[in-house]
């Protein structure tokens, strides 16, 4: 691998704990747009739970809006798979837990990865999970979640590709999507093992051999089963 | 996964490899061609990446059409070995053969998608070699379709920057990228490895500026495995170089 593979993007600036993501005029365009989103934030109402439910995240615009998006999912992931190695189901064997740690670290560092380079001005809270349908004493209730999880990740990240403007970021979202599909098909190997699932007819499309590509606006509601916290993706780019 | 590497330790087991093996007989060649003509290309294939090509506001770029060309001769490269393994007897063994088949079925599926799209423009399929053992030996066998598949993950990743103004080509190139990342992973754990690359040639732990080795305190492979590298077309096509007579 090249230098200007490993480099590609992002740069931490000399006396800045946040690394600079963008260049100082995106950054100004950007945290408009976040005070901007703020007023629209602020008009927003959960009109069935108004005193528990925290005040909705937006996931702000332009490629960190994407970005934002992409860090939502992987805390979602991270959460999900700590849980699953603080709790292991019952009859979890040694080569399941091993498989699930390593996914587990992935997740975190890929959530992790994502909270450090969106700037602190731009960047969502950290979200709330809510597991309560799974049942993580049992092993087809959370290989079945880890399954719907890399699965929905998958189609994200290769929905979210076309909304991207910067090219450094397509390709770190180019280098986290495929670990995912790697986890996908692990996991619906655990499920079914040597069986045709690991890239199953149920989700690449047996006539074209292509994953599913899910916008935005599609994965979200999905998402937000499994987070507390209200996420919004009005400002996120469509085209 | 270096192929080199493979071919190189192959020739070491059998050196007479290269003189005793017959890549490709005429009688296969027109075989393939027959099958491949004789495949029905579904109406929906043909669609998909036809409106991706040829739709309305922008027909594809040029790049775009060279990117799908170049991807065009690696789904060729896999599509041949794999149905190559499947037609050799004793070969791939009775457990194996539903996964060996999903990914033959979707290497298949690739060549016809991005033929279809790129009609008259569609570069030839090439005459491929193979090395000794290919199909006589299945541990080599998994470990060539083990080099393809993550080959082809970071060749499909280190095009997707190219692609960034052809929106809807972007996205297939996504779309079939993520299936050769499902084949990859399985492929490996068949070979009794994890389904992630621990690639020891990354150092650095940096993306994007961002070191994740002090930020996270994961391990060195964890941090390997969480980013999948791209390649450059010259890095790949270095790689195939081998497999094309």
């Amino acid at each position: 691998m090249s230098k200007e593979q490993k480099d590609s993007g992002l740069t931490m600036l000399p006396g800045q704990l946040e690394p600079v993501m963008v260049g100082r005029r995106l950054f100004l365009r950007y945290a408009g747009a976040a005070v901007a989103g703020g007023a629209v934030l602020a008009s927003c109402k959960d009109e069935e739970n108004p005193t528990t439910v925290p005040s909705s995240v937006d996931l702000g615009m332009g490629d960190i809006g994407i970005l934002n998006y992409a860090y939502a999912l992987e805390q979602l992931e991270a959460a999900f798979y700590t849980q699953v190695i603080a709790t292991p189901y019952t009859g979890i064997t040694d080569a399941e837990k091993t498989l699930l740690t390593d996914i587990r670290d992935h997740e975190i560092i890929h959530r992790e990865f994502f909270k450090a380079a969106i700037p602190v001005a731009n960047r969502i809270t950290d979200l709330t999970p809510n597991f309560t349908g799974i049942n993580f004493s049992d092993r087809a209730s959370v290989l079945g979640t880890a399954k719907a999880f890399e699965d929905l990740g998958v189609s994200a990240y290769n929905g979210a590709g076309r909304l991207i403007k910067d090219p450094n970021y397509l390709v770190l979202a180019g280098k986290i999507v495929s670990v995912e599909a790697r986890h996908a098909a692990a996991i619906r190997d655990l499920l079914n093992p040597k069986s045709a699932d690991f890239a199953g007819d149920d989700i690449v499309a047996p006539t074209t051999g292509l994953d599913p590509a899910t916008k935005p606006a599609d994965v979200l509601p999905t998402a937000q089963k499994f987070v507390q916290t209200p996420l919004s993706g009005a400002n996120l780019p469509t085209a | 996964m270096n192929l080199f590497k493979i071919f190189s330790e192959i020739e070491q087991f059998d050196p007479e490899a290269t003189e005793r093996y017959s890549f490709y007989s005429r009688r296969n060649l027109i075989k393939y061609g027959t099958n491949l003509a004789a495949a029905a290309i579904p109406t929906l294939v043909a669609t998909t990446f036809n409106q991706a090509f040829a739709q309305a506001t922008t027909p594809p770029s040029a790049a775009a059409i060279e990117v799908a060309n170049f991807a065009l001769t690696l789904e060729y490269l896999e599509d041949e070995f794999y149905r190559t393994g499947l037609a050799a007897a004793g070969l791939v063994p009775a457990a194996d053969r539903t996964v060996i088949s999903q990914i033959s079925k979707h290497e298949t599926a690739h060549v016809n998608l991005l033929k279809t799209a790129l009609g008259a423009g569609a570069v030839a399929k090439p005459t491929f070699k193979f090395p000794a053992g290919t199909f006589t030996n299945y541990t080599t066998f998994l470990a060539t379709a083990r080099a393809f598949e993550d080959t082809g993950v970071q060749a499909y990743k280190g095009q997707a920057a190219t692609l960034i103004n052809d929106k809807d080509i972007l996205q297939i190139a996504l779309q079939i990228h993520s299936v050769e990342a499902r084949h990859a992973s399985e492929i490996r754990r068949m070979q009794g490895m994890k389904g992630w690359v621990s690639d020891t040639t990354q150092t650095s732990f940096t993306q994007a500026g961002i070191n994740l080795k002090t930020l996270t305190g994961k391990s060195d492979d964890a941090i390997r495995e969480a980013f999948d590298e791209p390649l450059t077309k010259d890095a790949v096509l270095a790689i195939v170089k081998p497999f094309l007579a």
